[in-house]
């Protein structure tokens, strides 16, 4: 069977996340971080951030609110049951940093089918209050069995 | 970090994600997939028991190439990985990785996230600033 492929091109609304104090320390915390930049407002001072700054990959937990649509999306027409995350990609601009409000866009860069599976590309782009780009993400996904 | 070579190890990374891990990274990333935190979902779904989030290993794979960078988060410029083997809670993983090569002050490292011989994720090419 064919693979859908008219998504591709496919842009969502974008959406828009505040980062708080509490949420990065959380997510500092789990991954073991204590970099005191991540925790102390101070410290983060101090090292020439506006406030405690997001760890890297807490680019995930702004970014992924708009992947849920694209996801979703019945024009993608993924089947979840065989979906696996297989890569991830991100490359850092500005830091992100408590108080910063994140609006990020999501777009399918490519569908295509080999050995019976399906790739998934989307892209993630996140830019800040200013307009500046703080993490541009790449988003693999394998759906097996297409 | 200015004696680093192409070829060179990088400090190794060993973290023992304790049982109730997955449910502390579901509630600091939002990503409740009952995969990570429902033993009797994941068995449904042919699992043996629920998995660690691939990016949660991503983490762990971040702080380690950024400690390479000193430890500042803003010497991460890039992260790219490829998700393999499922990781499980309760068993140590490694991160492991050598430098790939030197370009000025920018180190491109190879890294590997491994459970004993379950690569869970491989291919990891980080770009740090030194």
């Amino acid at each position: 069977m064919a693979i859908k492929t008219e998504a591709i091109g496919k842009e969502w609304p974008a959406t828009k996340y505040e980062i708080g104090r509490e949420k990065i320390r959380e997510y500092a915390t789990v991954v073991g971080l204590d970099n005191p930049v991540h925790l102390d407002r101070e410290a983060a001072k101090a090292a020439g951030y506006r406030d405690v700054v997001a760890p890297p990959m807490f680019a995930v937990v702004y970014s992924s609110p708009a992947m849920a649509p694209a996801m979703f999306d019945p024009d993608v027409g993924m089947n979840f049951a065989a979906m696996v995350h297989g890569g991830q990609e991100f490359e850092w601009d500005e830091p992100a940093c408590c108080g910063d409000e994140i609006t990020t866009t999501a777009k399918c860069r490519d569908i295509s089918e080999k050995d019976g599976k399906g790739f998934y590309l989307f892209e993630t782009d996140s830019v800040n209050q200013n307009g500046d780009r703080v993490a541009r993400g790449t988003w693999t996904l394998i759906v097996r069995g297409v | 970090m200015g004696d680093l070579n192409a070829g060179d190890a990088i400090p190794e990374l060993r973290v023992t994600p304790d049982k109730y891990l997955p449910h502390r990274y579901a509630g600091a990333s939002g990503d409740f997939n009952p995969i990570h935190i429902d033993p009797e979902f994941a068995k449904a779904v042919g699992l043996p028991n629920t998995i660690l989030h691939g990016l949660y290993m991503m983490g762990l794979v971040a702080r380690a190439a950024t400690d390479v960078g000193g430890g500042d988060p803003r010497a991460l410029k890039r992260l790219s990985v490829q998700f393999r083997g499922m990781g499980a809670p309760e068993t140590e993983i490694a991160v492991t990785g050598t430098v790939k090569s030197l370009d000025g002050d920018r180190a491109t490292l190879d890294v590997v996230a491994a459970q004993g011989e379950n690569q869970t994720i491989r291919n990891a090419e980080a770009e740090v600033q030194l």
